[in-house]
């Protein structure tokens, strides 16, 4: 089965949305955390929520073409960026456990697609 | 007289001591949140939840045929997917306020696991081989993952 160069797109931005939906919620909640005003953290987790389901519209449209081998791994991706958008907004450390566990997390997803194939 | 919370000279830094002592080194920097066992369960329940949305989402969008936007707003499968999918947000958003984003979310990872494993009961799909050998590499992950936060 091919898959369309369309449905790559669509699933890539998915993730890339994705990931930042999670980062928005992160800061809703750490605002949230903090007792700031509802203002503060009301915005991001809209807009978290907002571009978590721009994500799931996207992903639903992409998988509808194409072969999952090539689609499924690509939606974990997202992890790999969310682990960028934390260190670059939160602070938070690269180190080995999260990285070799995401690759283990990435390469189980692989695997999982090529069985679904 | 000196107030108990001034630092006495002779003391060491905790910058001096993280140099000097590898124990002290160990500990976790201050700026970096620590991420609670409460957090990590909450999100592990929560990819219940999402595998469930995971599953609804799918029928629904095996169902929606031609029926335009009525179609979609009238698909139970689709309505009760994006339900579970705002109650998942929500739980995701109370297990953030006590951990770091780059541990809890691949821990998420966890939904592909419950969705291979129902899916065979509702589309006529097998767990093969590979698919095995991906939901162990999954848990692993995120075992090494989650225990890696708790060190």
């Amino acid at each position: 089965m091919t898959t369309p160069h369309n449905s790559i797109l669509l699933v890539l931005l998915a993730s890339l949305i994705g990931s930042l939906a999670m980062v928005l919620l992160k800061l809703g909640a750490d605002r949230h955390r903090d007792k700031r005003a509802p203002s503060q953290w009301l915005m991001p987790i809209g807009g978290g929520i907002a571009l978590f389901l721009a994500s799931s519209v996207l992903y639903v449209l992409g998988i509808r073409n194409g072969s999952l081998t090539v689609l499924y791994p690509m939606v974990s991706l997202g992890y790999v960026w969310a682990l960028f958008w934390a260190r670059w907004f939160f602070n938070e450390p690269f180190n080995r456990s999260k990285i070799v566990g995401l690759s283990l997390v990435v390469l189980g997803v692989f695997f999982v697609g090529m069985g679904n194939s | 007289m000196l107030e108990p919370n001034v630092i006495t000279p002779g003391y060491a830094t905790i910058q001096q001591l993280e140099v000097s002592n590898p124990v002290v080194r160990s500990e976790p920097r201050r700026g970096v949140q620590d991420t609670s066992l409460a957090s990590i369960a909450l999100v592990v329940f929560s990819t219940l939840i999402a595998a469930a949305a995971q599953i609804l989402l799918r029928f629904g969008a095996d169902n929606l045929g031609d029926g335009g936007l009525t179609g979609i707003l009238t698909n139970v499968s689709l309505i009760g997917g994006y339900t579970c999918l705002g109650v998942n947000t929500m739980l995701v958003v109370i297990a953030l306020r006590g951990g770091q984003l780059s541990v809890l979310y691949p821990i998420m990872a966890l939904g592909y696991v419950w969705v291979t494993i129902l899916a065979p009961l509702y589309f006529h799909e097998i767990i093969n081989p590979s698919k095995m050998v991906g939901l162990v590499l999954i848990i692993a992950g995120v075992s090494f993952i989650g225990a890696g936060s708790r060190a």
